[in-house]
């Protein structure tokens, strides 16, 4: 099949002039304790992991954080983790000083 | 969820509850029953349970290592002989949390006959069985809840035996609260674990979680991505289900959720109400062994 030339535009990358919306959370990843399962890969519901193709020392693929703008901390990655090596957390609000 | 701390790297929050020297654990990757002791830890931070209080108590398998991995008095038993241990333990330990958590092999095979008496005396326990069909330290065995026509290593021509409906056989033995997930109900999971947790007498979740070395490349299911998929496509949840009803077969639909929340007097509470019908004030109730 003919492939489109364009790049996907799915999901853009914010300019350099303007400044991209803080993420509502973030995620940790323990990279020595993962077994690749990627289960946080799948199951993050806005996408912003991936397995990349990186290893650890024990020779197990990495996911990694590509897209860390969409991090809503919702946890979901780290209640699936069947090795407690990733966990998501809600970002502090800063502006109006609370939740 | 927790929130984090300015300008230093939050730790997970299963951490506190968990060996950690001991970490990574034995489980293959992929094992839903890492997954289910995430969830178990995640319950017992949001229950008021004091640790100094709590005792988990396994048996023998993969999902028996789980008592070398919590952090708190835990103690690993012999093959089908958890419920007994914790029998012993709660009735010497009344105001203690016992906790069993084991597989379906171990429970419900060669420790069968413990787990109905335990339900049928409504023994203060929360029973956490992980069901992943199949005896996973062993390598692969057929188990009473193996389903109709699934291969294991001693059924290489396909499981013929009749299977356990875990959820009907220990709501018939007496259990006062019954759930079952899968461990892709991550969520739910939690939440029932803690009603289980804080609900007094015999307490029993099914947690269904993949194998993905033995039981799905046996049967040539996939990985455990795929087993996560089946339980999200194939699982409705029906709280309150007739338990008679929710028997499983191969890849076949799950029934999940709460099956069973109705109280009834504990075996303690049964023996301090009969001796002092009897004996009257002469009888001291018995509150454990002090
Ligand atoms: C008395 C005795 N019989 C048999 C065994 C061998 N054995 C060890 S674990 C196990 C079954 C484990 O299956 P299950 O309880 O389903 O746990 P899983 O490994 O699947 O988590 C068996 C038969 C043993 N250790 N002790
Ligand atoms: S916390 Fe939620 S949104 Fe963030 S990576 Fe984990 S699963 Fe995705
Ligand atoms: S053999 Fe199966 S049950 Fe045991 S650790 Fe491996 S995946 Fe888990």
């Amino acid at each position: 099949m003919e492939q489109d030339s364009e790049p996907s535009n799915d999901n853009p990358k914010p300019s350099k002039s303007e400044k991209p919306p803080a993420a509502k959370g973030q995620a940790f990843i323990d990279e020595e304790r993962c077994k690749g399962c990627s289960y946080c890969v799948v199951f993050c519901p806005t996408e912003v992991l991936a397995m990349g193709g990186r290893l650890n020392r024990k020779g197990y693929h990495l996911p990694e954080v590509v897209n860390p703008e969409k991090c809503n901390g919702c946890d979901m990655c780290g209640l699936f983790c069947p090795d407690f090596a990733i966990f998501g957390v809600r970002n502090k609000k800063k502006k109006d000083g609370g939740e | 969820m927790s929130d984090a701390p300015t300008n230093s790297t939050p730790t997970n929050p299963v951490e506190k509850l968990l060996r950690m020297e001991r970490i990574p654990h034995i489980w293959c990757p992929g094992c839903g029953v890492g997954t289910s002791v995430n969830c178990f830890a995640r319950a017992l931070d949001k229950t008021d349970i004091d640790y100094d209080n709590l005792h988990v108590v396994s048996g023998i398998g993969c999902t028996g290592r789980v008592a070398g991995y919590v952090n708190v008095d835990s103690f690993h038993t012999t093959h089908g002989r958890a419920i007994p241990f914790a029998t012993g333990l709660a009735i010497a330990r009344p105001e203690a949390k016992v906790v069993v958590y084991s597989g379906d092999g171990d429970l419900f095979a060669i420790g069968g006959n413990h787990l109905i008496h335990a339900a049928r005396r409504n023994i203060d326990m929360t029973v956490i069985c992980v069901n992943n069909f199949t005896y996973g330290m062993t390598g692969g065995q057929v188990t009473p809840t193996t389903p109709y026509s699934a291969k294991a290593t001693t059924t290489p021509y396909g499981n013929f035996e009749d299977t356990f409906n875990l959820p009907n056989l220990v709501e018939s033995c007496g259990a006062v609260y019954v759930a079952r997930w899968t461990v892709y109900h991550v969520r739910k999971l939690i939440k029932s674990m803690t009603k289980a947790l804080n609900t007094k007498g015999f307490s029993f979740i099914e947690v269904i979680a993949q194998c993905p070395t033995l039981y799905q490349r046996r049967n040539k299911l996939g990985d455990g991505v795929m087993a996560l998929q089946y339980y999200k496509e194939r699982s409705t949840v029906q709280n309150g289900a007739p338990t008679v009803d929710v028997g499983l077969d191969y890849q076949s639909d799950i029934i999940v959720g709460e099956f069973v929340d109705k109280p009834r007097p504990t075996f303690m509470d049964k023996y301090n109400t009969r001796m002092t019908e009897i004996l009257g004030n002469k009888f001291v109730p018995y509150e454990g062994v002090k």
